[in-house]
């Protein structure tokens, strides 16, 4: 009895938002008399950052720092439609919803401090920290704080935007299946290294090397926190987690965390996180959606690791130390 | 840990981005790490009632009759609420876009089709009142063979699981199954070296939300109802409201904001239509949030899956022909599931360029909790197969896993099964980041491919 290393790989793709399209999202951008940002969706955070990465957006398409943008969200008697948080499809939907309504507000508001320069918009530029200037000769400047109050008291006009995203709805044809189920897919590949213990059918990851191509990292440090957490979700995916061990038998569902089986801090590998970026032709700002992509290949690459290290295929998800036995009995009985 | 490769699609980016791009910290983790940040279940109102489903111990039976007299009388309960009193009992989410038809009942009227479906609502003053008195609820079934798995489901003869679809399977526009066709697999079997036919399993996993579905509902004073809710999709959750409510949408207005945890369980709506019928009919605010075992036993899993794959190979590592035969459990109702196994259909023969391809996918229908959305729905498990066999058809012609994926990789201009062209493909970027990564012995060959077309 011992224990064995093995390797695996996997590569995979994964589209991003709903399959077939047809899933729309608005927004509504506005600025204050003092020249913040409010934008204002119906979309819901689920806790991997949404609100932070519109934010930015938002702030990247007007010029401003991203602390003068405020995301207003998910209340259907202020926000206008989205079709909801799901199907990887939040950054891409959203985001592209949101860069429209920012558009339009920021040539608004150029078209505010032209006025006051008395100037033509076109020569107008943002420096990013809160200024507009004239291309060319950075001192002839107005403040966004003093165009917003122009605007408002002044001008009497709204700096304000719409935006609106919708992939038309592709309907596959019934008999070849030709269709377009997405714009654009985000990329995947992962070694995983496992030990296994012959004995008890006990699977270790040592470590999982994850290279994901997701178009663009418009928040690195959130990026990695949804891939990291994606990377252990999967590792989870593959070996422990059901609600119905024996399935198809009802019997032995886990009713609670204690039956329901997922890693603990201990059994969590040394996950590496390396990202590509193929800008997506319509994404916002080149991104794609990898929420879901994300704890995919670490499953086909833990099982495999596991073929590589003991010689079993176990093709039932999860693979668990009984079913690894069970195999491995097999094997010997096989042998002899 | 995270570390970008910037070398890869070097001259498809310019790198001039002022805000985007920088690893900020999120606004809302303070609230988080301080305990500050509200959920819906943190909200308290004057009044609130608390309501408990009374559900199903049968996998599948008729209804002879339901008696809530007793519970009624317990202390502490002010309304029970049956199938009579939802204005339009039979629902199916994804009627909105067309995906019908309506399968599932609110609150079960005739027959249960699944241990833990929904029967009987009973609304009290308190949790512990509520559950005593759902413990009340009389319901005579006479109970009926239940179909537990797919292969039992889809044999002829079998007992008929939902009424509303007549027959145990999907009936998409195709027919049976959501089908691509895609050059001559048979042929190309003919004409192959080795040919590989292999079937993988899933069993259901949960979603395990630290934060339970739920809701909590306030009428107010104007005839409207605000609903503090942890759903995925605010206007799903309204407009499937207003459905089953026969209640014009302007009377409804959902609040969201920060859930604890979704991964695409929070995207059916189970809590707050009979939330808000229950609110409506006592004039108090009310509560329905799942309990644990709610969350781990009756909210949909991903569903379980069966995938057969069949691959004719050419002993020079060339995949010419995939045939693959896709099951989705859908459990009892429709929910999510025919777009997770159409999506199934979309995603196979997976990121590779293969010529002959032939694919059926199945949406089943058994006497088990229905399944529904969860990350990476009619992918994940897609995935799981396919990239396993791809391993065993390069042992079986003895090439190295990674190479024979090398070979087959699509690439920019490529044509897929359902007939568009590849575009932005970074496959091979990445197993050439992942092969230097871990140190995984490729040929030099391989690591100077791109997906770029014509390279």
């Amino acid at each position: 009895m011992a224990i064995w290393r093995g390797t695996g790989v996997a590569a995979v793709n994964y589209p991003t938002g709903m399959n077939l399209g047809g899933d729309p999202s608005q927004a509504l951008v506005h600025s204050t008399p003092t020249g913040n940002f409010m934008v204002t969706l119906s979309s819901v955070d689920l806790g991997q950052g949404l609100k932070q990465v519109m934010a930015q957006i938002c702030a990247e398409t007007i010029g401003v720092p991203t602390e003068q943008v405020i995301i207003d969200t998910a209340d259907t008697d202020t926000g206008p439609h989205c079709m909801g948080t799901f199907a990887s499809r939040g950054t891409h939907r959203i985001g592209n919803a949101v860069i429209q309504a920012a558009k339009e507000a920021r040539q608004v508001m150029l078209e505010v401090a032209a006025e006051a320069l008395e100037v033509d918009a076109a020569d107008l530029d943002t420096d990013g920290t809160g200024n507009i200037h004239v291309k060319g000769a950075p001192q002839k400047a107005i403040s966004i704080f003093d165009t917003a109050l122009t605007a408002h008291f002044k001008l009497g006009r709204s700096i304000s935007g719409r935006g609106m995203f919708l992939v038309p709805r592709s309907f596959p044809e019934t008999e070849t299946g030709a269709m377009k189920p997405s714009t654009c897919y985000a990329h995947a590949c992962t070694v995983a290294e496992v030990d296994v213990d012959d004995e008890t059918g006990e699977v270790t990851v040592i470590s999982v090397k994850n290279v994901f191509e997701i178009g663009r990292a418009l928040n690195p440090r959130m990026v990695e926190q949804q891939l990291v957490g994606g990377s252990w979700m999967g590792i989870s995916h593959a070996l422990y987690e059901t609600t119905e061990p024996y399935y198809p038998n009802r019997e032995h569902g886990g009713t609670d965390f204690n039956e329901y089986l997922m890693p603990g801090p201990g059994d969590l590998a040394e996950t590496e996180i390396i990202v590509l970026e193929r800008p997506a032709a319509d994404g916002p700002y080149g991104a794609k959606g990898p929420g879901e992509m994300c704890a995919n290949p670490q499953i086909p690459a833990v099982a495999n690791a596991i073929f590589d290290a003991v010689g079993v295929r176990v093709d039932t998800l999860p693979i668990t130390p009984e079913r690894i036995l069970r195999a491995l009995k097999e094997q010997r009985a096989g042998a002899v | 840990m995270i570390q970008l490769a910037k070398s890869y699609f070097a001259d498809q980016r310019t790198d001039d981005l002022k805000e985007l791009g920088q690893g900020r910290p999120r606004s809302d983790v303070p609230g988080h790490v301080t305990g500050k940040t509200a959920y819906f279940a943190d909200r308290t109102f004057p009044g609130l009632l608390h309501l408990k489903m009374v559900r199903s111990p049968h996998h599948h039976a008729r209804i002879r009759s339901i008696d809530t007299s007793e519970a009624e009388k317990h202390p502490g309960v002010v309304r029970v609420l049956t199938h009579k009193d939802v204005p339009h009992n039979v629902y199916t989410i994804l009627i909105l876009i067309q995906v019908g038809p309506e399968d599932e009942q609110v609150l079960a009227e005739d027959k249960v089709r699944w241990k833990g479906e929904a029967v009987v609502a009973v609304i009290a003053d308190s949790e512990r009142a509520a559950e005593e008195a759902a413990a009340k609820v009389k319901v005579d079934y006479e109970v009926l063979p239940a179909v537990l798995d797919m292969e039992a489901a889809l044999q002829p003869g079998a007992p008929v699981v939902n009424e509303y679809h007549g027959q145990n399977f999907y009936m998409y526009d195709s027919g049976e199954c959501r089908k691509v066709r895609f050059g001559d697999v048979e042929k190309a079997f003919a004409e192959a070296d080795h040919i590989l036919e292999q079937t993988y399993w899933s069993s259901p996993i949960e979603h395990a939300p630290t934060e339970t579905t739920g809701c909590i509902v306030v009428p107010e004073g104007n005839d409207r109802f605000t609903c503090h809710t942890n759903t995925q999709a605010m206007f799903f959750t309204l407009d499937n409201t207003s459905i089953i409510l026969q209640m014009p949408g302007h009377k409804l207005h959902m609040v969201g904001g920060t859930v604890g945890g979704g991964f695409g369980g929070k995207v059916d709506v189970t809590v707050e239509p009979i939330a808000i019928l229950a609110s409506k009919l006592t004039g108090r605010p009310v509560s329905f949030i799942y309990s644990r075992y709610e969350e781990m036993q009756i909210s949909s899993p991903r569903a379980a899956e069966k995938i057969v794959l069949k691959d004719g190979v050419t002993k020079d590592g060339r995949l010419i022909a995939r045939k693959v035969t896709g099951y989705t459990d859908a459990g009892a109702y429709s929910r999510h599931s025919p777009y997770g196994a159409q999506k199934g259909a979309a995603h196979y023969p997976g990121p590779y360029t293969v010529p002959n391809v032939w694919i059926d996918t199945y949406c089943v229908y058994t006497n088990r909790t229905p399944s529904s959305a969860m990350r990476g729905f009619g992918v994940t498990i897609a995935d799981f197969a396919l990239e396993v066999q791809m391993d065993k058809l390069a042992r079986l012609i003895g090439m190295d896993p990674l190479e024979f994926r090398f070979i087959n990789a699509y690439r920019d201009g490529d044509m897929k099964a359902h007939r568009q062209k590849t575009e932005g493909a970074a496959l091979i970027e990445c197993m050439q980041e992942a092969a230097r990564a871990s140190n995984w012995p490729v040929a030099e060959k391989f690591m100077t491919m791109s997906s770029y077309k014509g390279s």
